[in-house]
C-alpha cells in the first residue's frame, strides 16, 4: 500500500472568520476508497476543496501546513493548478452539468488541454461513460443537450467527465445526496470499480454509505480530525468516544 | 388608533386609494402610447421611398432625409465599435475579478457618476479632448467616441447583472476541471448571458442613436450635400436635423418634421422592441 | 503550448483589468478637461459680475445668476410632477396591479425612458406649446412650465425604475405581517411598505431630478429662451434660459478660447459638480439602505 497523499498539520481559517481546519495530519492511500465523514461543518468538504486547490476562489484569510501528492507540496504557490486540478478531478454534491450536449460536457476539459483528435476524444467520451456505468443508457443521445437527463444519469456524466481527463486522485464530495436509491446504488457500485485504477476521497451523504464504501474512514469533528482508521474496525469498534456516539447516531 | 385602525370604513378608504393610484399610472402610461401614435399618425403621410432615399434640397424644405439616416446609423456602429468591447470588458471585470475593495467601489462610484453627467457636459468634454485636444475635428469619430463614453455605464451595468446572473457551479465545475479563469469566461459564462449583455448593448445604443446634445459641437452637420467620406467628416444625423428643422429653418413644411420624427421614433424603438423581445425569450428558454 | 496560453492568460487578465479602471479615468478626464477650459473664467471675469443677473455675451455680461434660477424653476416644476406621476406608478406596478398589467406597464414606462429628447421637444413646439398657450391665456407658449411638464415626464422612468425596485426589495414577511395583524393592502402600502423603502424611494426622487437638470435638448426648445432672473412662481409662466440650454445654444457660435467660450466650459463644471453631489449622495443612500437589509436578514 502506497501513500499518495500525505497531510501534514493542515489548518484554515476563511475571511468571515469561520475556522474551517485544525491541525489535521493524515496519509492517503493510493486505490483504496477513503471516506472523510462527520456532521457538518465539520471540515470535510473543506479539506477536498484543498487536495485540488479549488479553495483558491474562497476568500481565505489564513492557511498553514502542508500537502503532499506524489511527494510534492501542493499549497507551495509555484504549483501548476491546471495540472494539478488534472490531475485530482472533483465531483460535486448537486449534480451540475454545463449547459451544453453530453458529448461536450465529457469533452469539456480534454478540449481546453488542447486535444482536438476526434477519434482520442471519441474514446474518452466512451471509455469514461463506461467507466461510471452509464454508457449503455444514453449512448444513443450523446448530442442532447445535458441537462435533459435525470438527476441521477446528470450526476454519473459529471463523473465521466472527471474520469475522461484520466486523472490519479478523484474527489467526491456527496454526490449521491439529491438522488433516489436506485441512482445512488449505481453510482457507488461505479465507484467500488473505481478504486482498481484511482485513488478515490469520498464524503458521503450518510454513516451508512460511508460504512458501505470505506476501505478507510476519517472522523471529522469541527474543523479537527478525531478518529482515522480501517473502514471496518472503524465503524464496528471505534477507539474514540466522539466517535462512537456519531456512528451509533446520539448526535449529528 | 385601534378602532381608526379597524373602523368600517378602511375598506372604503382603500379603494378610493386604488382607484387615485391607478388613476396617476394611466395618466403617466397614456402620454407615452398618445406619443407615439400621434407622431406616427402625423408622420405617415410623409414617408415615401424618395423621402428616404433622397438629399434634402431647397434649404432642407424639401427632398428626402438620407444623410441623416445614413450619419445617425454610422455614428451607432461607431459607438458600438469603442463601447462594446469596453463595456462588456470593464462589466467582466466587476463581476469575474474585482475584489470587494477600495478600487473596486470607486470604480463603481465611477459608473454612477458617467451616468448621471448630463448629456451636453458630455458635448463639452469630447469637444475638449476629441475635436481640440486630439485634433479629430468635428467629425464622426469625435462624436462617436464622446457618445461611447455616454453610453458606456448602461452597457456597463447590465452586461454584469446579466453574467452575475450566471450559476456560480458553473464558474467551480469549468475551474475544477482545469480551465483557466479566461477559458470559464469565454467557453461558458459569456455564451450564458450573451441575451442579457445584447440586452444592455442595444438599449445603450438606442440612447447613443437618439441623442443630439453630445454631438451638436462634436460631429453634427446643419446640412452636407452628400454623404461623409470618412470617420474625419461630419455627419448630419436624425435627431439634430429634427431639431434644426423644427426650431432653425423658418417656413419648414410640416409634414417633413413629423416625417422625420417618425424616422427617428422608428429607429428607436426598433431597437427597443429588439431588445425587449431578446430579453423575454432569452428568460423563457433559461434552464438555469 | 501551456506557456503560450499563461500568456494570451496574462494579457487578456490585464485588458479586462484596464477596461475595469476606464471608468475611473474617464470622469477624470471629463473633471480635468471641464477644469481646464472653465477655470480661465475666473481670472477673465471678476466673481461679482459672474454672480450677476444679466447674461448678454455679446456685450460681455456674464451674469449666470439667471441661468442657474431658471434651471431651478424649470427643475423644480419637473420634480412636483415626476415625484408623485413616478413614485404613484411604481407603487402601482409593485403592490396593485395584476401581474399581465404589471408586464405591459414596465415595458412601456421603459420606451418613455428611451423616446429620444429631441422628439419631446418638438412636440413640445408643435402641440404642447401652442395648447397651453390658449389654455393658460399666456402671451407665449413657450414657458418653464412647459419645459416642466415636459422634463417631469423625462424624470418619470428614472424615478419609477428605482423606486419600484425599492419597493421591490422589501420583505414580503414585511407585509405578510402587516395583513395578518388585520391591515388592508391599503394601510400596508402606506405604514409598511413605502416607510420601509423610504430611503430607496429617496434615491428614485434624487436620480430624477438630477435627471431633470441634465436635460437639454427638450429645455432648450421649449422654455423661450430668455435669460431672465427668476424671482417669483410667476416666472413658472414666462420664458427662462437653463444652464444647459445656454451652452447648447451658444457653443456652436463661439470662437475657441474666447472668454465665452471659458464661461460656458465653468458653466458645465459647475452642471457636472452638481450631478457628481447628487450621485455621490444618492449611492450613499443606498449603500446604506443595503447593510442596513443585510444586518435584518442576517
Amino acid at each position: 500500500m502506497v501513500d499518495k497523499i500525505i497531510i501534514e498539520n493542515l489548518s484554515l481559517q476563511y475571511s468571515d472568520g469561520t475556522e474551517s481546519l485544525r491541525g489535521v495530519s493524515m496519509e492517503i492511500r493510493q486505490n483504496a476508497v477513503t471516506v472523510l465523514f462527520g456532521p457538518a461543518g465539520g471540515g470535510k468538504s473543506t479539506l477536498l476543496r484543498c487536495l485540488n486547490r479549488l479553495n483558491d476562489l474562497t476568500e481565505v484569510k489564513a492557511s498553514s501546513g502542508r500537502i503532499l501528492i506524489d511527494g510534492e507540496n501542493i499549497l507551495d504557490p509555484k504549483t501548476d493548478v491546471i495540472a494539478l486540478r488534472r490531475k485530482v478531478g472533483m465531483v460535486f454534491a448537486r449534480p451540475v452539468t454545463l449547459p451544453m450536449s453530453i458529448r461536450e460536457n465529457i469533452i469539456y476539459g480534454l478540449e481546453l488541454m488542447g486535444e482536438k483528435r476526434k477519434s482520442k476524444l471519441d474514446e474518452a467520451v466512451e471509455r469514461s461513460l463506461k467507466l461510471s456505468a452509464i454508457w449503455d443508457e444514453i449512448k444513443d443521445r450523446l448530442d442532447e443537450p445535458a441537462i435533459a437527463l435525470s438527476g441521477g444519469q446528470q450526476q454519473r456524466v459529471c463523473l465521466a467527465r472527471v474520469l475522461a481527463l484520466q486523472p490519479e486522485i478523484v474527489l467526491l464530495d456527496e454526490p449521491t445526496s439529491g438522488l433516489d436509491p436506485i441512482s445512488t446504488g449505481k453510482v457507488e457500485a461505479a465507484l467500488l470499480e473505481l478504486k482498481k485504477e484511482y485513488t478515490v476521497i469520498l464524503v458521503p451523504h450518510s454513516v451508512q454509505q460511508a460504512a458501505r464504501t470505506a476501505d478507510h474512514a476519517a472522523f471529522f469533528l469541527t474543523g479537527e480530525l478525531i478518529e482515522y482508521g480501517d473502514g471496518k474496525t472503524l465503524f464496528t469498534n471505534p477507539k474514540q468516544k466522539k466517535t462512537e456516539d456519531y456512528v451509533m447516531g446520539r448526535f449529528g | 388608533m385601534m378602532t381608526k385602525f379597524l373602523s368600517r370604513n378602511r375598506h372604503t378608504v382603500q379603494r378610493l386609494g386604488f382607484s387615485v393610484i391607478t388613476l396617476v399610472a394611466v395618466f403617466t402610461v397614456l402620454p407615452i402610447i398618445g406619443t407615439v401614435i400621434y407622431i406616427l399618425v402625423k408622420g405617415g403621410s410623409a414617408i415615401s421611398w424618395e423621402f428616404l432615399s433622397g438629399f434634402p434640397h431647397d434649404g432642407m424644405r424639401a427632398g428626402g432625409i438620407l444623410p441623416a439616416i445614413i450619419g445617425t446609423l454610422y455614428l451607432t456602429l461607431g459607438t458600438a465599435v469603442f463601447s462594446v468591447p469596453l463595456g462588456i470588458a470593464a462589466a467582466i471585470y466587476l463581476s469575474e475579478y474585482a475584489r470587494d475593495n477600495q478600487v473596486t467601489r470607486l470604480i463603481r462610484l465611477a459608473i454612477i457618476n458617467l451616468a448621471g453627467i448630463p448629456s451636453v457636459v458630455y458635448g463639452l468634454f469630447g469637444l475638449g479632448l476629441f475635436v481640440l485636444f486630439l485634433q479629430f475635428g468635428t467629425s464622426i469619430l469625435a462624436a462617436s467616441l464622446t457618445l461611447s463614453i455616454m453610453t458606456l455605464p448602461v452597457i456597463i451595468s447590465t452586461s454584469e447583472e446579466a453574467l452575475r446572473a450566471v450559476p456560480q457551479s458553473f464558474r467551480t465545475v469549468s475551474i475544477s476541471l482545469g480551465a483557466t479563469r479566461w477559458q470559464t469566461i469565454s467557453r461558458i459564462i459569456l455564451k450564458e448571458a450573451l441575451p442579457g449583455i445584447l440586452t444592455g448593448v442595444i438599449l445603450g445604443l438606442e440612447r447613443a442613436a437618439g441623442e443630439t446634445a453630445p454631438i451638436l459641437f462634436t460631429g453634427a452637420a446643419f446640412f452636407l450635400p452628400r454623404l461623409p467620406h470618412s470617420a474625419f467628416d461630419a455627419t448630419m444625423a436624425l435627431p439634430y436635423h429634427l431639431f434644426v428643422i423644427s426650431t432653425q429653418v423658418p417656413e419648414m413644411p410640416i409634414q417633413i418634421q413629423y416625417g422625420t420624427a417618425l424616422v427617428l421614433l422608428v429607429f428607436v424603438l426598433t431597437m427597443n422592441v429588439i431588445a425587449t423581445v431578446i430579453r423575454s425569450r432569452a428568460r423563457a428558454r433559461r434552464q438555469w | 503550448m501551456e506557456k503560450s496560453l499563461s500568456w494570451r492568460e496574462f494579457i487578456i487578465t490585464r485588458l479586462i483589468q484596464a477596461s475595469g479602471y476606464s471608468a475611473i479615468l474617464f470622469v477624470a478626464l471629463i473633471f480635468f478637461f471641464l477644469l481646464r477650459e472653465g477655470l480661465p473664467t475666473l481670472s477673465e471675469v471678476d466673481a461679482s459680475s459672474l454672480l450677476n443677473f444679466r447674461w448678454y455675451p455679446i456685450e460681455s455680461y456674464f451674469g449666470i445668476l439667471p441661468l442657474i434660477t431658471g434651471s431651478l424653476v424649470v427643475t423644480l416644476g419637473a420634480a412636483l410632477i415626476a415625484v408623485p406621476f413616478g413614485i404613484g406608478t411604481a407603487v402601482y406596478i409593485s403592490e396593485i396591479a395584476p401581474r399581465w398589467m404589471r408586464e405591459i406597464l414596465k415595458p412601456l414606462v421603459e420606451l418613455l425612458g428611451g423616446l429620444p429628447s429631441v422628439v419631446l421637444g418638438f412636440l413640445g413646439i408643435l402641440v404642447l406649446s401652442p395648447f397651453l398657450r390658449v389654455f393658460l391665456d399666456l402671451p407665449t407658449g413657450l414657458t418653464a412650465f412647459t419645459g416642466s411638464l415636459l422634463l417631469g415626464g423625462i424624470a418619470v422612468p428614472t424615478v419609477v425604475s428605482v423606486a419600484e425596485d425599492a419597493l421591490d426589495s422589501v420583505p414580503r414577511a414585511y407585509r405578510e405581517g402587516a395583513w395578518a395583524l388585520g391591515a388592508t393592502k391599503w394601510q400596508t402600502i402606506w405604514r409598511v411598505t413605502l416607510p420601509a423603502a423610504k430611503s430607496g424611494v429617496l434615491t428614485a426622487v434624487m436620480l430624477g431630478v438630477g435627471r431633470a437638470i441634465g436635460e437639454t435638448m427638450t429645455v432648450m426648445m421649449v422654455t423661450g429662451n430668455a435669460p431672465v432672473l427668476a424671482t417669483s412662481l410667476g416666472s413658472l409662466f414666462s420664458p427662462v434660459r437653463t444652464m444647459t440650454a445656454t451652452i447648447a445654444a451658444e457653443m456652436g457660435e463661439v470662437a475657441n478660447g474666447s472668454t465665452h467660450y471659458h464661461v460656458l466650459f465653468f458653466i458645465g463644471m459647475v452642471l457636472f459638480i452638481i450631478s457628481l453631489v447628487v450621485n455621490v449622495i444618492a449611492s450613499s443612500v443606498v449603500f446604506r439602505a443595503k447593510k442596513r437589509a443585510e444586518r435584518i436578514l442576517s
